[in-house]
């Protein structure tokens, strides 16, 4: 995003790249079938979401690349080594953060405030949201704001298993409204968003209309997460570089491996030290602002590791605070068999492949009444019925049917399949002293850089949410007339993700009001480097149950601004 | 927006193949019991949906040999997308390891390492668990044995687990037949083979000296299970209608809204 900005504007930007090259449109594997891959398609180590997962060269491990965890902790971090990184597998769920988001420490008095509120980032939800193109609803509840008028795209009709359980939670006093997704239900109108994203900038106007002329809207069909050719879905690699690079500013060198911002005498940045991953080669390049946008862990790694006489802490890092409150988001599944949804007669369920509705957190009141024993929120995901068959699909049926083989398995198979859902909480984490990211001085990586050693404790408002949100799901699976599968655990700790699994890692470079108590100022400008930007999940100050993606690219347009600003002035460059 | 113009080529392109999208769709819906047509599917022509690729990089989702379905993603491909993303193979393209395989021609080197006799008794066990009845042929008639030797033959420590596991179990399944009745297990009536299944077919039903065999059997389910369910002829048993491509989204149709009580 902030390459895509600052390049419209007309600055020469260089992108620097850890991973490889990656072009979607080439290289997605969107038109194969399970039965066409290796295994199946089945998930491995060095593929955790499948063989099909656009990732690439990526995943909770990086061969050569490590990164420890201190006694006591099991943090998994996820890499994502390619051009536009993990933007090519996500979830497309976007999610606004809403104002008690922007100031829980105001409102339950725990975590910290963000130096901004709701209002200042709405007009860049809004201009994000028609920049990528997101399909929702026009829901107006508590702390789940909704868009300007004309900003959205229409949300697709909901699945016969989104409506089922719509009916059943809504006596709960449970509400299901359409989901945001990154994912266009119609092509975008390339004449006027064009005009209204980038007003009185022909070179803007012209490279987005040319990108927004070559993206589709959605077939529905084929998973998102493996990439998506026809462009009708968000990913960097085929909405944000394509314009970026056709204003013939920007320069991409992949295979680069930034390990540390270099700084003047004036105490300004100087440009950045990568290695060159095919040649091995230290090398140095000059840039007048250096903006990170490596991922939150990545990029506190990259200041850390800037040491030097001046800044023997790294860089940016007066505070102390760089890899300090570091979030990730609370998760928490579970499933059930509904006897409703046997037999039914066939029906499409691939939809926009992500889901058409979720569960908005709704008990805000209970909790700030002290109803509740845990202090934030979370959102559900859910789904369920005839997906596409694939690795392990029918693993079920032999405790569902207590062993049948023969033509009692395929009766059975075909009375079954489909009738499951599945429920997942995404909750918000509040940032705490024990979970953060340091260098660990006794490892380096196969290119020589020291790599992080990772701190993590979950506090009890995450573990006892998660126990919550197992419990909610059980209630809305029998409210269905279903089983649930599986143990509904009241220990939390046997609930919850690890830290990390949700790969919504965010905060190692918080921004605030106060230089001794934040990296970054509201701008996401460092409070010792003043040329130097950070425009990934780093900034957050909370962890909101909304999944950061958009988020980030609202901040990342609002600093580019700011970044543009401040050079006109001649404050920075 | 009209319908037509979602179809149209990046760049304004006059298409010189009649759209199928202002007709009526011809597709032959699957038919369910009452009648209704359901889940239309409104482009499964071939050349409709080809003539739909070409016009708007609609690719065809499925059943083409990968040279056809290349040429579908290739308009696109070339529409623009700028050169800097598309090196040469040896800057970025995959290196086709297993952390950056090739996806879109994956290769299943691994050298198998079930015998041919192994494999017979697969398939006979396989076919037991999965006959052919009068929606779909047996799991052995569509390979789903060959599933089996390909997850027990890859690498990695799972399968090299479970290599033992299956090829114990084909062991321990002939010297049972051998002790009951004097054959191999491929040489049993359906009966003979039906006493052993049902023997061995529920872990937890087992008796002890079964364990083992139940333990094999179970595991044998499951990947004939994957082996048919992921072919044509296994999604269109259990009646999976999706991976098609659509002009739009439609809400569920009135026989399932009914089915779940949700008119």
């Amino acid at each position: 995003m902030a390459a895509y900005q600052l390049a419209v504007a007309g600055l020469k930007v260089l992108v620097l790249e850890a991973g490889r090259s990656y072009d979607p449109v080439r290289e997605t594997p969107m038109f194969k079938l399970p039965r066409e891959a290796p295994l199946r398609g089945a998930g491995s180590r060095e593929k955790p979401f499948g063989f099909y997962d656009a990732t690439v060269d990526g995943g909770w491990e990086v061969p050569g690349e490590p990164y420890t965890n201190a006694p006591g902790t099991d943090f998994r971090w996820w890499r994502a080594r390619m051009m536009g990184g993990r933007t090519n597998h996500w979830g497309r769920i976007s999610l606004r953060m809403g104002e008690y988001d922007f100031k829980p420490k105001t409102r339950d008095g725990l975590g910290a405030d963000w130096p901004l509120s709701y209002q200042d980032l709405a007009p860049y939800y809004d201009k994000t949201e028609m920049l990528i193109g997101v399909y929702g609803g026009d829901d107006d509840l508590e702390n789940t704001p909704r868009s300007s008028p004309g900003v959205l795209q229409p949300p697709p009709a909901p699945r016969p298993v989104e409506m089922l359980v719509k009916k059943h939670a809504t006596p709960l006093g449970i509400p299901v409204i359409p989901a945001h997704l990154a994912i266009m239900t119609q092509r975008q109108d390339a004449n006027r968003l064009p005009r209204l994203l980038h007003p009185g900038n022909a070179l803007a106007q012209r490279v987005l209309r040319q990108s927004m002329l070559q993206r589709q809207a959605c077939f529905y069909a084929t998973p998102c997460g493996w990439g998506c050719s026809i462009k009708a879905n968000f990913q960097s690699t085929t909405v944000l570089l394509p314009p970026a690079l056709a204003t013939g500013n920007v320069d991409i060198v992949p295979n680069a491996m930034v390990r540390e911002v270099t700084v003047g005498k004036d105490g300004l940045a100087t440009g950045v030290n990568y290695i060159d991953k095919n040649t091995r080669q230290d090398r140095h390049v000059k840039a007048r602002v250096v903006v990170l946008a490596a991922s939150a862990a990545e990029t506190a790694r990259i200041l850390l590791n800037s040491k030097s006489t001046q800044n023997p802490q790294g860089v940016s890092n007066s505070s102390g605070l760089v890899g300090k409150y570091l979030m990730d988001t609370v998760g928490a599944g579970l499933g059930g068999q509904i006897p409703l949804l046997e037999n039914l007669p066939p029906y499409n369920n691939d939809g926009a492949s992500g889901m058409h509705v979720y569960i908005p957190w709704w008990l805000y009141k209970e909790q700030i009444g002290g109803k509740l024993d845990f202090a934030r929120g979370y959102h559900v995901e859910f789904g369920g019925g005839r997906g596409m068959p694939g690795n392990g699909s029918f693993n079920f049926l032999e405790n569902q049917t207590e062993g049948a083989y023969g033509k009692a398995y395929k009766e059975a198979a075909r009375r079954y399949y489909g009738s499951f859902v599945w429920f997942d909480g995404r909750g918000e984490m509040i940032p705490n002293e024990d979970s953060f990211c340091e260098i660990d001085p006794e490892v380096v990586d196969q290119w020589g850089i020291p790599v992080l050693r990772f701190h993590w404790k979950w506090s009890d408002h995450e573990l006892k949410q998660a126990v919550h949100m197992q419990k909610t799901f059980a209630e809305i699976i029998t409210a269905m007339g279903g089983k649930v599968n599986g143990t509904v655990q009241t220990d939390g700790s046997r609930a919850i993700a690890r830290g990390g699994q949700i790969i919504h890692e965010v905060g190692t470079c918080r921004m605030g009001e106060d230089p001794r108590t934040s990296v970054l100022n509201p701008y996401c400008q460092s409070w010792d480097v003043k040329n130097l930007f950070v425009t990934d999940g780093a900034p957050f100050v909370s962890n909101a149950d909304k999944n950061p993606t958009l988020s980030i690219l609202a901040l990342a347009w609002r600093t580019t601004d700011y970044i543009l600003d401040q050079m006109q002035k001649r404050e920075v460059g | 927006m009209e319908e037509n113009s979602k179809l149209r080529q990046p760049g304004g392109r006059e298409p010189e193949l009649q759209q199928p999208s202002d007709r009526e769709p011809e597709g032959q819906g699957a038919a369910v019991g009452d009648g209704t047509v359901e889940a239309p599917v409104g482009l499964v022509r071939r050349d409709a949906l080809k003539a739909m690729a070409a016009v708007a990089s609609l690719p065809i989702l499925s059943g083409l040999p990968l040279a056809d379905a290349e040429a579908q993603t290739a308009p696109a491909a070339k529409a623009g997308a700028p050169a800097s993303l598309q090196p040469p193979r040896a800057a970025g393209g995959p290196r086709g390891d297993a952390w950056d395989p090739d996806l879109l021609r994956p290769k299943k080197d691994w050298p198998r390492k079930l015998t041919t006799s192994e494999m017979a008794t697969l398939a006979a066990l396989a076919d037991m668990i999965i006959p052919a009845d009068d929606k779909s042929p047996s799991a052995s008639a569509v390979g789903a044995h060959h599933y089996i030797n390909e997850y027990v033959s890859a690498p990695g420590d799972g399968s090299a687990r479970d290599l033992v596991r299956v090829r114990g179990g084909v062991s321990w399944l002939n010297l049972e037949s051998q002790q009951r009745f004097g054959k191999r297990f491929t040489q049993l009536t359906v009966a003979q083979k039906t006493a052993i299944c049902d023997d061995i077919c529920y872990v937890p039903k087992a008796k002890q000296e079964h364990k083992a065999g139940a333990r094999f059997f179970s595991l044998v389910r499951n990947l004939v299970a994957t082996g048919f369910y992921t072919t044509d002829a296994g999604m269109k048993d259990v009646g999976y209608v999706g991976n098609v491509a659509l002009p739009k989204w439609d809400p569920p149709s009135p026989a399932v809204l009914k089915a779940l009580g949700l008119e």
